[in-house]
């Protein structure tokens, strides 16, 4: 369990405050302008060293990414780009960042953006976030006043940061559909390659990287690589915002130590399940997107990236959905899979024509009034969905759909032999189809 | 890009392809066949309909193979060259997946559907798609979006391939076209549901690949099997576009374009490909002779009577005028008549020009070649409006200007040309300007290594339009725009018939008059070869012979009609702005009595006592070859060759009048020529464009 003196987030409940003046209280911009004066390969290099993985879902490691960048500015600037669109259901941790610890995202920017030659951040903030645009464009203007970001700033590094407001959309947390979004296009999401590091921004070198990711640097650099690697398990270090939602007693955001077990995140900061471990039915570990676990798979499973890779999931965003056994399973994968048909872009076919499809056949399974083989067919809809999409939102939706046929097929059988029982060949339909 | 080359292995065969090559490239290099509806060559990549998937051993996912570029791909970790698939399960899998999502909420109402038996979809659904369907849900339905009198759309067909977005915005320059809303709910529309504002629109139409957007004047016409179709070549600007002419019995259906990269591309203006309707209306299908003032059907032979006795006037009181849409061998036969009977009043230029007869076809004609626009690094327009007047060649100056960053001048009209440009002035004072001129464009035509001056060629008809194309030429000659193996310096015409008019040489002869003398009184007789672009006001009492096809200006004012074929209906000979000799075929017969042009002056010379020396279409073209050697060169455009010729100083007597302001030569786009006047559809275009309520629109 993560001791206190650990806590990168002193302020996440807000008990605190989280102006300039309280956030140095707490260690933000202390030494900042020792570690830029370090450079971007000594800074890149600490954050490799640390283990730091994207906070953002797919956990891809911070530093490496950083190095994509071209080593010097060329007749491009180079932009760093801040995915603050935090839509991922089940997700809340990047908010309470902005709201309660907006300086040391502020310090994370210009660090990350001396590390990748960059004079200019944008924060991309999601359309629904409006306390928090209010709270870091006030931290923004703070740290302009007392010259720490700003042209000529006392950290040495000439630095701007521009927030800008979406309007809403889940496709523009995808990296390339947020640059879209934030060159004023329709967000959709852009062909890979050529990759951001390369063509991004106005089609110069530009990073995305998520809120968190960049949080934590500052105090991963003033402790030390070695510290923030001391959490965790190999390949899966430091410390991670959880947010918890569900069927437990005490929902709750909290940060801890990569790797705990699910039953020590529960039972520590959540208070247990709710009616008793007996009680738990499934878990999806990482955000709507990612599939869900089973209650004895999860139970004593670490929360970390490659664990949950093993079980067919994903820590994704450390969004944990706990479901008792209440839940109607085929239910609550059909609201997600409604989500994902409302949320898609419609630039491509598979998710465009997919997503909806794969989300009416389960609004019959909810009721029953489908077939068996209704089953095995959802499950291949969902397959050629995933893997041949522009961007990861087929994927995204695709997964829940089979993670749930993966695990609680029986339930869905059963759903559907109930319905038809009573009802043998007197719906219209089932005549006609057969 | 470099264009090093890659080894791939593609279905097991080894193939090396340049760099910049997409991976559908390099496996259509190698014989595989992709299917795509995204995907079109002329358009920016989107890679969203992912049809063209393939297989990439070794990656996680199958490729988009119109996306991926060949020089952004890795070895195999052995070192050996990638290996692809375009066969097998694995990709069959997926675009067998890509299909059905396809073709969940498409209608398959391929019976009532004018694309059927030409939809990439349906060819495509039976190649690579499921035998049956496995989607038992209710369709999704669209409405369907006004997009004006030419495009029909039946929105509920549509794959959102957007290739119409990315024509409208990169290749039209209007953006125009949109998807709005997300996911299921995404549609294609227009702004504001209205038609767009490009004379390229109906290309939207061969663009896309399913029956989502149709021609609206074809809708529900005829089936493509049914059609005869005939490659011809159009005459509605003097560009030469090539098109196929399909026709039903004796009627043409269609037109579409033909892919000729040196002229066209593979677009067609609007007024090209939906002006087929006038071929039907207001057609001269009998010969005419006013009787009390009344025009009378009467026979070929009462109206020759009735010519012989107009020309028996005295030579030097006969005139001929030939319009905009004269074909060669028409052109070649009237005037050896005309020289046979010692008339030297012949012209083919518009009243008031006086270029063309100093022997330099190089003057005349377009020497930098539509194509060339695309090697120049500035261009300068002088009173022409290449939107209006050339609209195919217009979309040509856009790629190049987007591109290859073509820097373009104007001066005359300053007219919303779908690209950027610096507006010099709107007169011939701009012109005198230019040499001392500090500008940016100024600048960039000095310091061009391929400059291009284009003069329009309405700006000839002005007072001071020698003075004008002087001054243009010396202007190209100061700048260097003429080497050896660049013509920088041309003429942009606007009709079809004049640069082969000129080359046969229908200007007036020793001491004859030219247009404007002969229209203006003090003829006895006035042969007008389909001119109604000509101020026929003052011909006074003068007895006017009209050959031509369609009933107009020109046949109102008439005393006697001859009724001749038009371009879709004989093979004959045009010569484009370029100088490119090109030749039309007959795709039906000509309507009713009417003839072609050159047999009706054959027949002419016999009933005249003048027998012309030859008989046959072929021998009138062997005459014409000897007469000028220019046209034996089918399809080819002079180009650079007439660098040499184009050296030498251009003299002029007149001087540039000043201040007058360079007029537009087109003023209804829609409108320019007696088969367009006669076109429903294109009234319903003029009538939209003025913003008038169409009765397309009422009905």
């Amino acid at each position: 369990m993560l001791q206190d003196k650990d806590r990168i987030f002193t302020n996440l409940y807000g008990a605190h405050d989280p102006g300039l003046e309280g956030a140095k209280k707490r260690g933000a911009w202390h030494l900042t302008r020792e570690m830029l004066a370090q450079g971007p390969d000594w800074l890149c290099d600490q954050v490799k060293q640390s283990g730091l993985r994207g906070r953002g879902g797919a956990g891809f490691p911070t530093g490496l990414k950083w190095t994509f960048m071209p080593k010097s500015v060329g007749d491009r600037p180079h932009y760093l780009v801040v995915n603050a669109d935090e839509s991922e259901p089940g997700t809340c941790k990047d908010r309470e960042i902005m709201r309660h610890d907006p300086h040391l995202l502020i310090e994370g920017c210009m660090v990350a953006s001396r590390a990748m030659r960059a004079h200019k951040c944008y924060v991309y903030l999601r359309g629904e976030y409006i306390a928090e645009r209010e709270a870091l464009e006030k931290a923004v203007k703070e740290a302009y006043e007392a010259k720490l970001i700003g042209k000529d700033n006392v950290n040495g590094w000439d630095f701007d940061l521009y927030v800008h407001h979406g309007a809403g959309a889940y496709i523009c947390g995808e990296e390339t559909a947020l640059l879209e979004s934030l060159e004023g296009k329709k967000g959709q999401p852009r062909l890979k390659p050529p990759f951001p590091a390369n063509a991004g921004l106005y089609g110069c070198p530009t990073t995305v990287n998520n809120v968190e990711s960049i949080a934590v640097v500052p105090t991963i650099l003033r402790r030390g690589a070695q510290w923030f690697a001391g959490f965790g398990r190999p390949n899966n270090t430091g410390t991670k915002l959880f947010c918890i939602s569900g069927h437990v007693n005490k929902p709750c955001n909290v940060e801890e130590e990569m790797s705990i077990t699910f039953r020590d995140l529960i039972e520590t900061h959540c208070g247990g399940i709710r009616g008793g471990w007996d009680n738990l039915k499934a878990v999806i570990p990482g955000g709507s997107s990612v599939p869900m676990v089973p209650a004895e798979q999860i139970m004593d499973a670490h929360m970390d990236f490659d664990t949950l890779r093993d079980l067919q999931s994903g820590l994704g965003t450390a969004a944990v959905i706990v479901m008792d056994k209440s839940t109607d399973l085929i239910h609550a994968i059909a609201r997600i899979a409604y989500f994902y048909k409302h949320e898609s872009c419609g630039q491509c076919t598979p998710c465009r024509e997919g997503t909806g499809w794969m989300w009416r056949v389960l609004e019959q399974m909810v009721i029953g009034d489908a077939h068996h083989d209704d089953i095995e067919k959802l499950l291949d809809v969902s397959k050629q969905v995933e893997g041949h999409t522009i961007c990861a939102l087929g994927d995204a939706a695709a997964w829940p759909v089979q993670g749930l046929i993966r695990h609680f097929r029986h339930e869905i059988e059963d759903r559907i032999t109930q319905y038809r029982a009573p009802r043998a060949l007197v719906q219209g339909h089932t005549v006609a189809a057969e | 890009m470099s264009d090093e080359l890659f080894k791939l292995n593609i279905d097991g065969q080894e193939v090396e392809v340049p760099r910049s090559y997409t991976l559908m490239q390099a496996c259509e290099e190698a014989g595989a066949e992709i299917p795509r509806f995204c995907y079109h060559e002329r358009l920016s990549v989107a890679g969203n309909c992912r049809m063209c998937l393939v297989q990439w051993h070794g990656a996680p996912k199958p490729i988009a193979s119109c996306a991926q570029t060949v020089g952004d791909m890795r070895m195999n970790p052995d070192g050996t060259p990638p290996n692809i698939s375009t066969k097998g399960d694995y990709v069959e899998k997926a675009r067998n997946g890509v299909m059905e999502f396809l073709l969940i909420n498409h209608p398959l109402d391929c019976p009532i559907c004018d694309q059927g038996g030409e939809c990439d979809l349906q060819d495509q659904a039976v190649a690579y798609g499921r035998a049956d369907s496995r989607y038992e849900l209710n369709k999704r339905a669209v409405e369907d979006k006004n997009m004006g009198p030419l495009v029909k759309t039946i929105m509920t067909r549509c794959i959102q391939c957007t290739r119409c977005v990315r024509f409208a915005a990169e290749v039209a320059g209007v953006e125009e076209i949109g998807m709005i809303s997300r996911g299921e709910s995404a549609e294609i529309t227009t702004y504001l549901e209205e038609s767009l504002t490009s004379e390229l629109s109906g290309n939207v139409i061969d663009l896309c690949p399913v029956g989502a957007l149709t021609s609206k004047p074809y809708a529900f016409n005829a089936r493509p099997w049914e059609l005869r179709k005939t490659e011809s070549v159009d005459v509605m600007d003097a560009l030469g576009s090539n098109i196929r002419v399909d026709a039903k019995g004796d009627a043409v259906m269609r037109i579409m374009p033909v892919i000729n990269e040196e002229v066209n591309e593979e677009w067609l203006s609007d007024k090209s490909r939906f002006i087929w309707d006038g071929l039907a209306r207001q057609r001269l299908d009998k010969s005419y002779v006013r009787k009390d003032g009344k025009l009378t059907a009467v026979n070929w032979g009462e109206a020759f009577e009735a010519a012989k006795t107009a020309l028996s006037a005295p030579a030097e009181k006969i005139g001929f005028v030939a319009g905009d849409l004269i074909e060669v061998e028409q052109a070649k036969a009237a005037l050896d008549l005309a020289r046979a009977m010692g008339v030297q009043n012949t012209d083919c230029r518009p009243a008031g020009a006086s270029y063309g007869t100093d022997g330099v076809r190089e003057r005349y004609i377009f020497n930098p070649t539509l194509l060339g626009v695309e090697e120049a690094d500035a261009l300068l327009l002088i009173g022409t409006n290449p939107r209006k007047e050339a609209a195919v060649w217009n979309a040509r100056i856009r790629k190049a200007w987007l591109w290859n960053e073509l820097k373009v001048g104007v001066i005359g009209e300053a007219a919303d040309l779908t690209y950027d440009y610096e507006h010099l002035g709107d007169g011939p004072d701009a012109l005198k300007d230019l040499f001392q001129r500090d500008s940016e464009i100024a600048e960039a035509l000095r310091n061009a290594e391929k400059p291009m001056i284009i003069v329009g060629e309405s700006v000839l008809s002005r007072e001071d339009g020698d003075a004008i194309l002087a001054a243009a030429h010396d202007y190209a000659l100061e700048i260097q725009a003429i080497k050896d193996d660049w013509a920088g310096f041309g003429v942009l015409h606007t009709a079809a018939g004049r640069v082969g008019a000129l080359d046969t040489g229908f200007v007036p002869g020793e001491g004859g008059a030219d247009t404007a003398a002969i229209l203006s009184g003090g003829m006895d007789t006035v042969v007008l070869l389909g001119a109604d672009e000509v101020d026929l006001s003052k011909t006074g009492d003068a007895t006017v012979i009209y050959v031509g096809s369609h009933g107009d200006a020109g046949a109102s004012k008439a005393d006697i009609i001859l009724p001749a074929a038009a371009y879709t209906e004989m093979a004959a000979t045009y010569v484009n702005t370029e100088g490119r000799v090109q030749m039309t075929r007959r795709a039906v017969q000509p309507k009713g009595d009417a003839r072609e042009g050159w047999a009706i002056f054959r027949a002419l010379s016999d009933v005249v006592g003048r027998t012309l020396p030859y008989d046959s279409a072929d021998a009138l073209r062997e005459a014409l070859r000897e007469a000028n050697p220019v046209f034996a060169g089918l399809g080819y455009a002079p180009g650079a060759a007439g660098a040499e010729a184009l050296k030498q100083k251009i003299s002029s007597s007149g001087s540039v009048a000043g201040g007058a302001p360079f007029a537009a030569a087109i003023d209804d786009f829609y409108l320019t020529n007696p088969i367009a006047r006669a076109s429903k559809t294109m009234a319903e275009c003029s009538l939209q464009k003025q913003g008038l309520e169409t009765v397309m629109a009422a009905e």
